[in-house]
Formats: C-alpha cells, sequence, structure tokens
C-alpha cells in the first residue's frame, strides 16, 4: 500500500506516522476535553467555565493546565513499587495509541490497514486495564487497590458485551477491516435508495446502544466510573498520582474517548465516508467527516457522563451479564438470520 | 467466620442434621482461612471529600462490604458550650451563628428565645414573623444544597451545581436582610436588629418561585431517575422506633414513617400556630425516603414563606428591653425543628450579664449516632449515600 506520493524509505515514513499519532492523542484529549468537559459540561451546569486563558473562551486552559502538571513535584508514596508505579501510566497511553494505528481517516490516510482491524482495536484497548491494576496495585495505598479491582472486574465484564455489539456489524460488512466495513457502508443502500449509503446504525441501533454502553464503562465514564469515583474513592487508582504521571492519566483517559468515539464513527456512522464521494477529494474531506460524526458520537457519551449517577459495583455486573449480553447475542443471531435470508 | 479451623469442617458429624445454608458458610471459611483473606481497615476521613469536613470513619472491610463501622467526631470541636460561659448574651448568638453553618439564622432563635423566656418579655409580632421567614429561607438553603449533594454523593455532578446555584437566590435574600450571608446575627434579645428592606417581600416572592421549579427540576433528574433509585431504595434503613432511641430527629425520622415536628407537634414558637402546613412523610425509612422528604420539606418551606409574606403584620420589630442585659435566675430549655432536626439550648442563668452553663442539643451529633449500626453489612458506596442521605453538618456534630 502506498500512503505517501514521495518516494521515502519505510523507516522515515513509519516515523512520521508515529509522530502524527503521538500528536493526535494529546490534541483528542484536548479537544474532547475542552469541548465537553470545560464547556458542555459548564452550560449544562448553568455557569460558563473558564473563559479567561487565550482570550476565546478559555481555549488555552487545558494547555495551560497541561504546563502546570509539567512543573509539579513528582512525588512517589515511600511504599510504592516504584517501577511499576512509572510504568503505569505509560501502558495506559500506549493502549490508547495502539487503538489510533488501524483507525482510518481517508482511503489512504491510515497507519495500518489491518484485515482483522475491529478485532485488533478491541484487543488492544483492553490493555489500559493492565495499567490501570499496576497503578492501583503499585500505589501502596487502599483507595487506590480498591478503585483497580473494580476497574479490572468492570473491564472484563464490559468486554464481552462491546465485542458482541461489534460482530453485529462484522457480520453484516462480511469483514474485519475498518476500510472494509466504512466501504460497505459507503456503497450500500437502503432498499436500493444508495443516496445516503448504509449507515450501520440503521440496522445495527441495539448494536450501537450495546456499544456506547459498553465504551463507556470502557472508559470508566459515569454512570460506570466507580473505579474514579470521586465521593468513594476520591480518586481511585490515579489517588496518588501527581504531576506528569497524572498528565498521562488524564490524556488517555480522553484519548481512549477520543479513540472510541472515532470506532463507533467509523463502525455505525460510517466512518470518514460521504456517500457518492470517491476519489482524490475524499482524501482531504476524510478527516473533517470522521471529526463530525466523532464528535456526535462523543457528545452522547459525555452528555451521559455529566447527567447520570454512579452504579453500585455488583449492579454494574448484572447488567453486562444479565441484559448487556443477552442482548448482544439475541442481536448476533438476528443479524445473521437476516443476513443469510436476505 | 474466620474462626472456624480446618479440623471443624473435615470432622464426619453424623448424628445431627447440617443445615445446608451452614455447610456454605463453612465451606466459605474454609476458604478464607486457605486464602488468608483477612479485613481491611480503610480510613474514610477526616480528608475525604464524601465527609463534608472533618468526619472520620474507621470502616472494617471484606471486600467491599463493612464489617464494622467507627465514626470518630471532635476534629472541629470549638468549645462553644464552655465559650459561652464567658460571653453575654448579645455576644452568645455570633458564636452558635457558626454550628450549624448553613442555617446560622435557625440557630440563633431557639437561643434567643430561651432567654426572652428567663427575662419575661417577649418579641413583638412582626419580629416573631420575620424571624419565622428567615428561619424557612434558611431551612431552604440548607436542605437545597442537600438536595443537590445527595446527587454528587451518588455520583452526578450536574444537581450539585444546580444546587449552588438557587441555593444562591435564597442567600441573596438573607443578605439583603441581614447583612450576612452565611452569618447573619441578626436576632436580638427582645427583637431584631432592623426591619426587612424595600422591595426585598417582591423578591422574596420571586425567589420561592425559582425555588420551586428548581425543586421540579430535582424531581426530574434524580428522583425519576432509575440509577438514582437503584442506589438509593433500600440502603440504610433506619426503623422508626430505633431511629427514635438512637435521638435521630428532623427528616431522617419523617421519612422513617414518624410523623414528628416541632413545628407542629413542639411548644407553640413563632409564627408557626398561625401557618397552614403539611408535615410530610415517608414509610419507607431508606436513602431515597429521607431525599424524597426532604424535598417536600423544601416545597413546603417555601410555601410557608409566601404564606408569610402575605400575612406579614405591621408593627415594631424590637421590644422594650434594658441596655444591659441580665438575666434573672432560672433554667430555661428550648427547642425548635431546625433543618437537620431537633435543636435545644439549656440555659442557667444566675442572674449575671452572661449564661452560667449552656447546653447545646445539636441534630446532627444524635443523627450520627446511629452510624455504626447503619453502616453493618453494607457496600463502600453505600457508605457514602447513607452519609449524604443522613445529611449532617461537621460544625453540628462537633460544636
Amino acid at each position: 500500500m502506498t500512503t505517501l506520493a514521495l518516494d521515502i524509505g519505510w523507516g522515515t515514513t513509519t516515523a512520521i506516522k508515529t509522530l502524527i499519532v503521538l500528536m493526535i492523542i494529546p490534541a483528542g484529549a484536548l479537544i474532547l476535553g475542552y469541548t465537553f468537559l470545560l464547556k458542555m459540561m459548564s452550560h449544562m451546569q448553568s455557569r460558563l467555565g473558564p473563559m479567561d486563558p487565550g482570550g476565546f473562551h478559555g481555549w488555552f486552559q487545558l494547555v495551560g493546565d497541561g504546563i502546570k502538571f509539567l512543573q509539579k513535584e513528582d512525588i512517589m508514596p515511600a511504599e510504592a513499587d516504584r517501577r511499576v508505579f512509572a510504568m503505569a501510566p505509560a501502558v495506559v497511553v500506549i493502549s490508547t495509541f495502539l487503538i489510533f494505528l488501524v483507525i482510518p481517516a481517508g482511503p489512504r490516510l491510515v497507519v495500518r490497514d489491518l484485515d482483522v482491524g475491529v478485532f485488533y482495536a478491541l484487543a488492544v484497548s483492553s490493555l489500559s486495564v493492565v495499567g490501570v491494576l499496576m497503578a492501583g496495585w503499585a500505589s501502596a495505598n487502599k483507595f487506590a487497590l480498591l478503585g483497580a479491582l473494580r476497574a479490572a472486574a468492570q473491564l472484563i465484564a464490559y468486554e464481552l458485551p462491546l465485542l458482541l455489539a461489534v460482530v453485529g456489524v462484522v457480520i453484516q460488512a462480511g469483514t474485519m477491516n475498518l476500510q472494509g466495513i466504512i466501504s460497505a457502508q459507503q456503497n450500500g443502500s437502503i432498499f436500493g435508495f444508495g443516496g445516503l449509503g448504509n449507515p450501520y446504525i440503521l440496522t445495527q441501533f441495539v448494536g450501537f446502544f450495546l456499544f456506547l454502553i459498553a465504551a463507556q464503562a470502557e472508559l470508566t465514564q459515569t454512570p460506570f466510573d466507580m473505579p474514579v469515583a470521586e465521593s468513594e474513592l476520591v480518586a481511585g487508582y490515579m489517588v496518588e498520582y501527581t504531576g506528569f504521571r497524572f498528565l498521562f492519566f488524564f490524556i488517555g483517559e480522553f484519548g481512549t474517548a477520543f479513540a472510541f468515539a472515532a470506532l463507533a464513527a467509523t463502525l455505525y456512522l460510517g466512518g470518514w465516508s460521504i456517500p457518492g464521494v470517491h476519489g482524490g477529494i475524499a482524501d482531504w474531506l476524510g478527516p473533517i467527516v470522521l471529526m463530525v460524526k466523532l464528535m456526535a458520537v462523543a457528545f452522547l457519551m459525555f452528555w451521559a457522563r455529566f447527567t447520570y449517577p454512579r452504579l453500585r459495583e455488583d449492579q454494574l455486573q448484572a447488567i453486562a451479564w444479565k441484559y448487556l449480553i443477552p442482548i448482544g447475542l439475541l442481536n448476533i443471531v438476528v443479524t445473521a438470520i437476516i443476513k443469510v435470508a436476505v | 467466620m474466620r474462626v472456624v479451623s480446618n479440623e471443624m469442617t473435615s470432622t464426619e458429624t453424623p448424628g445431627f442434621e447440617i443445615d445446608p445454608g451452614a455447610l456454605r458458610h463453612l465451606a466459605d471459611a474454609q476458604m478464607n482461612v486457605e486464602l488468608d483473606t483477612g479485613d481491611m481497615i480503610l480510613n474514610l476521613g477526616p480528608q475525604h471529600p464524601a465527609t463534608h469536613g472533618t468526619l472520620r470513619l474507621v470502616v472494617r472491610l471484606d471486600g467491599e462490604r463493612v464489617v464494622a463501622a467507627d465514626p470518630v467526631i471532635g476534629y472541629m470541636h470549638r468549645g462553644y458550650e464552655k465559650l459561652s460561659e464567658f460571653r453575654t448574651y448579645p455576644q452568645i448568638t455570633t458564636l452558635i451563628n457558626r454550628i450549624d453553618w448553613l442555617s446560622s439564622f435557625a440557630n440563633e432563635v431557639p437561643f434567643v428565645h430561651a432567654a426572652e423566656t428567663l427575662m419575661g418579655i417577649e418579641a413583638p409580632p412582626r419580629a416573631e414573623w420575620i424571624r419565622t421567614i428567615l428561619t424557612e429561607l434558611s431551612r431552604i438553603a440548607t436542605i437545597y444544597l442537600f438536595l443537590g449533594e445527595m446527587g454528587l454523593q451518588v455520583g452526578a455532578l450536574t444537581p450539585a451545581f444546580w444546587g449552588f446555584r438557587d441555593r444562591e437566590h435564597v442567600l441573596n435574600l438573607i443578605e439583603g436582610a441581614t447583612g450576612g450571608r452565611f452569618h447573619p446575627n441578626f436576632n436580638r434579645i427582645g427583637g431584631l436588629k432592623d426591619d426587612l428592606p424595600w422591595g426585598w417581600i417582591a423578591d422574596c416572592r420571586d425567589a420561592m418561585k425559582r425555588i420551586l421549579d428548581g425543586c421540579d427540576d430535582f424531581e426530574d433528574v434524580l428522583v425519576g431517575n432509575e440509577i438514582f433509585e437503584a442506589r438509593t431504595r433500600g440502603i440504610g434503613i433506619i426503623p422508626g422506633e430505633l431511629g427514635a432511641l438512637y435521638g435521630v430527629s428532623g427528616a431522617n425520622l419523617r421519612a422513617s414513617g414518624v410523623d414528628w415536628d416541632l413545628r407542629r407537634d413542639g411548644k407553640p414558637y413563632l409564627a408557626y400556630p398561625e401557618l397552614d402546613f403539611k408535615v410530610w412523610t415517608h414509610s419507607d425509612g431508606d436513602s431515597f425516603a429521607r431525599y424524597w422528604v426532604r424535598l417536600q420539606e423544601t416545597r413546603e418551606s417555601a410555601r410557608m414563606v409566601l404564606q408569610l409574606l402575605d400575612g406579614l403584620p405591621s408593627g415594631p420589630i424590637m421590644a422594650k428591653v434594658p441596655r444591659i442585659i441580665k438575666v434573672p435566675e432560672g433554667e430555661a430549655w428550648v427547642e425548635t425543628e431546625n433543618p437537620l432536626g431537633q435543636m435545644g439550648y439549656y440555659v442557667v442563668s444566675k442572674g449575671a450579664t452572661g449564661p452560667f452553663r449552656v447546653k447545646i442539643r445539636s441534630a446532627s451529633f444524635s443523627n450520627v449516632s446511629i452510624l455504626p449500626w447503619l453502616l453493618q453489612g453494607v457496600y463502600v458506596p453505600d457508605v457514602i449515600t447513607i452519609l449524604g442521605s443522613l445529611y449532617f453538618i461537621l460544625g453540628d456534630i462537633d460544636r
């Protein structure tokens, strides 16, 4: 696959790609953090949020926060397992980084067009739980330990509905390749009408909501934010982290939200594609279209986050095993039957 | 559970029947012996976001289940009872403002009443009505914070800000009338410092309308929310009789089905006998019931304020009192229904300018005393729910 018109070596290409993805994570975290955490939440709560930094509606606030975190003292608890404690934030961010490798932003704008794209993305996304467990265990703090164990139980339980939700899409598209899924949506038709393509949200709406719920749990956002529950566990597994390491967790949290929103937009809303637009222009429009769809999905996620109370750990498990997984299985069966019958 | 040794479980026990439930218990016990799953002692507080200050809970945990909980109080003890012995009567209102700092005005009323009773004077009707209005306003201000903060305790961010936002209307009113947002110190023995300012009554009507609207918002976003119900229904049930034995009072007791409100059932005070209001109760006694009862009480208070504004009598706001207040010898006990529950002052006077002894009965102190009983066997998140729903103010516990 040729990604760049220039004939440059493999090493240079890889380096450029890595750099771009490395920049996407904090940029995505900033965009989501600013739009939703600072602005949308503030307006829901009838306040303005930061208005001064940067001049225009406080857009610089999060950058400033980041700079502040860089200056903070790096505190490590005396009892901490030093090496694991230091590694944990990196593991979380690496898991986010790996998801971005397969998400396409245009016909040619993809780092690695894997045949098992969806499968890979979901697999590496669950790596973050390892980082969370490491953080909680190495902090030598009881609140952190409780938070980490909650996170582990929760992420394991919600990995399944997430996967089952995606299986519906995979059946319908007939491929696990994300580009394949996108082109199936772009070139599909609704009862013979191809003007809109066939975004899978229309047929897989059950899967879409399952995906959103499970993603919410994976991201440990309200109503599933028990691992960081600030009114109970202060900050859960992050409680001992300061400065740069805390910044890593923050970026990881919002970066992962960005990745999941992009994944949901790709799987259910047609990703970068606009029906009928092909060729070179799609490479330029793709990232913008993806961004718009992604923000729409992220809006739903954060809307729920700022509205709902938090469930209890056992109630969360009950929801996953008693409702989400059976519904997911049913969705697969129905999709398979229709796929074979039609 | 963990004291059972390996021998006991492995020996054959013929001759008497074994309850299968007990067997399972034994199996659990054996597993715990093998895995050595000891209890974990967790210090919730004194610096913890859910304790509204400096309450410390020593919680013994088995996994996430609470085995035993022990509240440790006194981190904020300021010695107001002792301090009162060295102050004159007008000075003491400054201190007791700071007991329950969210409803300072309501704190002043019983003490001033006690002094007035001992001196045999009575505040003019207009003063009593304005006192009632301000008491109800401070009740709204206090409970409104609870209505929002309860959402925060169970994880919903937004209601907390709504609570703060709408409380601001009430605080502005209190500030407008008294000059102080939190600590008005507006009561004088024999009346009030000032009359209401111009335009205040119209503002107050406006604000009450907003409060009533805000209550509807809370009802929409929390009471009608399935997750909120799942988190609060059946959590922290206080049986009515037990609650009364522990000295639990106020909305906490009314949520357990005990129809007892000092405004209606106690010795008549302020303008309450002339008001038409309903005392809300709930039969469940759980956290949800406590939230619901407080929500209804806020509405009722807003309606009471509107009633009071309609019937506000004219006249002076200060009775004839000597310049230097000396209280004749005697003892007086005055209790009132404060936002957090029953609050009373037992004032002993020896005829000096200050009291000989003051005993303060504050609501939160007794409300919190039920915690060790209430917290047994619940999960960690429920600890926070229960703490939130009991609604205590640290200053009211420690004084």
